[in-house]
């Protein structure tokens, strides 16, 4: 059958172009121009080259965010993946305890990012908090206002605590999936429970394993509020992360130029990474199936 | 290691407290599968039959009763303790494994020579001719690829108490199920290994077995040669679902040595002390024969012409009766009646066969 040409189809799409011109593209350029260029004041600029940039990429305080916020991720992926998978594998199968488990799971991942920053900061002080006076009550040095390690533990525990239902849940969903005949195979086959998990489960959660991981890179990659409200970023610079960083250029510093060309490389940081990660696992994906 | 299974008293129930019969999944049978015997399993759907496979296996707990292997009470012990091999009736293979892994994962499991796997594996790889794609990963093969490997895992251990088969040819195509199930057989005479196999396909069961067991309802209706099961089924139920088509029945009153149907007196060849409830004669459409002279009237309806032989649908008092002639036979318009070959009738009380006395 012969196919009509018609390329006037094309301004179909305009409508869509339009709305992401001005929700995404427009704004991504100002963030663009401010990089580019500098002021002396009175809306003045003038062409500044990749000035911004050279000064970003040199400078040792972007460095040692960045080194904390690598770290800050690597131990929230260590902690949450493994923590989530396990709670998966031992959350009831149906029945009532299994809805009751999933809305309780649910319930972290409802309460507002500032919420959760307020209540760990409540809880964690010293002189009210139950979990700080507890701490102290039972003769502990904890205090995560003036130590950097106490402060690290803190935003730790409490990312766990905010977002390992969202690994648990998605690999609860792969878990349901896979037929009764698999363990029942198990059982005739003699697996033993490794076995059981290494060869039937992980195979079948491998896809919702991806954006789990995916997912909790990029948040805990980008990760602001919380930590914000907990600590601002100190003792000293010790959780000052990448985006709190950014804030306090941007908005503290008023540094519009250098922060502008922080913005576009973290942005670009966040994708070259997630779509590294993207290919390598999908290849390895197809090569097994060769 | 291999040994005879003992089913005593056993019944199963998926209900929590089950108080009538038909809470009853499997409903209470006492039977010993013989050491080395290939049984057929056959019932249609949701009769009773994988429940009881899974029983023997031990992925489920009989509500009531015992499982016992030779003289020991399995019935509490583990599946994986049981060493008993289970094909089940969709494949079921590790994905993330080669072909090779897969044959080899129950050998292994049991920590066997590695020399000794490699044989073993290279042999049942032959048998079900999956030796070019050993090293294959199993995750991107056809649905009958994966069906024989799981047929092959089935296989691969020596030692097996019984293996058993839910319906393991469903997915495969015709041709190369004709070909497993004879591998099936080849393998049962080479190693004596029990086999029951779960079928809804009376070909399948009768090729296969030396013994069949017809199950109906939850319950073991017939276990039998398939001649038995053909000659004289025990239950209307066997009647129906064995032959193609099944056995005819008949209402009819039974006094003494005759049948009495429609005015019309039907010889019997044994002789039947007064029955109650509904009583019914059964004969095989084999055994029927149309004719000018005496018999049963029947109302001619459809002639099907099946190759072999020609089945001639027919109404007896507004009752089916199928007569098989054979093939090139002529239907006359004076055949208006049909007989039965009185040896070849059986008589069921409430859908039990009732032997008859002597003549």
């Amino acid at each position: 059958m012969e196919k009509t040409q018609n390329n006037k189809a094309w301004f179909l799409v305009l409508p869509v172009l339009v709305i992401v011109a001005f929700s995404a593209v427009i704004p991504l350029m100002t963030v663009v121009n401010y990089s580019v260029n500098d002021t002396f004041g009175d809306n003045a600029f003038f062409w500044n080259g990749l000035d911004w940039f050279v000064e970003i990429v040199t400078s040792e305080r972007m460095h040692s965010a960045l080194g904390r916020q690598v770290l800050f991720s690597g131990i929230i992926l260590a902690i949450e993946v493994p923590l989530g998978i396990f709670v998966a594998l031992n959350m009831p199968k149906k029945g009532f305890w299994a809805s009751f488990c999933l809305v309780l799971m649910a319930l972290p991942l409802l309460i507002p990012f500032n919420v959760v920053g307020t209540i760990w900061q409540i809880f964690g002080r010293v002189d009210i908090g139950l979990l700080g006076h507890g701490l102290a009550a039972m003769g502990v040095d904890y205090n995560y206002t003036n130590n950097a390690l106490d402060a690290w533990i803190t935003i730790i525990v409490m990312d766990v605590w905010h977002w390992t239902s969202l690994v648990s849940l998605l690999c609860y969903a792969g878990l349901q999936s896979i037929p009764q005949a698999y363990y029942q195979a198990a059982k005739i086959d003699q697996a033993s429970r490794w076995s059981v998990f290494r060869f039937i489960e992980l195979p079948k959660m491998s896809g919702v394993l991806l954006i789990a991981v995916l997912l909790r890179f990029m948040d805990s990659f980008m990760i602001y509020t919380e930590p914000f409200v907990l600590t601002g970023g100190g003792p000293g610079n010790s959780t000052t992360f990448l985006s709190i960083d950014l804030v306090k250029m941007a908005i503290g510093q008023f540094d519009l130029g250098p922060a502008a060309a922080f913005s576009i490389m973290y942005f670009l940081v966040i994708l070259l990474v997630c779509w590294v990660f993207f290919t390598v696992m999908t290849t390895l994906d197809n090569a097994e199936t060769k | 290691m291999m040994a005879q299974i003992t089913l005593k008293d056993l019944a199963h129930s998926y209900v929590a407290n089950p108080t009538k019969d038909a809470d009853f999944a499997l409903k209470e049978m006492d039977y010993v599968w013989q050491d080395g015997g290939a049984y057929a399993l056959l019932g249609s759907s949701g009769c009773g039959k994988t429940t009881l496979l899974n029983i023997i296996s031990g992925l489920l707990r009989p509500s009531k009763g015992r499982v016992l292997f030779g003289d020991r009470d399995v019935t509490d012990v583990a599946t994986a303790a049981r060493n008993i091999a289970q094909v089940f009736q969709f494949p079921v293979v590790y994905d993330t494994m080669t072909v090779r892994e897969n044959l080899a994962f129950p050998l292994r499991n049991r920590s066997m020579d590695p020399a000794y796997i490699k044989a073993r594996v290279q042999a049942i790889a032959a048998t079900i001719g999956m030796e070019a794609t050993l090293d294959r990963k199993a995750r991107g093969l056809t649905a009958d690829a994966k069906q024989k490997i799981s047929l092959g895992r089935g296989m691969v251990r020596e030692d097996v108490n019984a293996i058993l088969f839910d319906e393991p040819l469903t997915v495969i195509d015709p041709h190369m199920k004709w070909e497993l199930r004879t591998q099936l057989k080849d393998l049962h005479r080479q190693f004596g290994h029990t086999m029951i196999y779960v079928t809804h396909d009376q070909t399948e069961a009768l090729t296969f077995a030396d013994k069949v067991v017809v199950m109906y309802d939850g319950r073991v209706v017939q276990i039998g040669t398939p001649e038995e099961l053909f000659e004289t089924p025990a239950h209307t139920f066997v009647g129906y679902f064995i032959g193609s088509p099944g056995m005819n029945l008949l209402d009819a009153k039974v006094a003494g040595k005759v049948a009495h149907l429609q005015g019309v007196d039907v010889p019997l060849s044994g002789a039947y002390s007064p029955l109650s409830g509904r009583v019914q004669i059964g004969i095989r459409p084999e055994y029927c024969e149309l004719t000018s002279g005496t018999g049963l009237p029947i109302t001619i309806q459809r002639i099907e012409d099946v190759g072999r032989h020609r089945i001639i649908r027919g109404e007896v008092a507004g009752q089916v009766v199928n007569v098989i002639a054979p093939e090139g036979s002529e239907v006359g318009a004076d055949q208006t009646r049909v007989r039965f070959a009185p040896e070849r009738i059986n008589v069921y009380a409430d859908d039990w066969r009732v032997q008859g006395g002597a003549a």
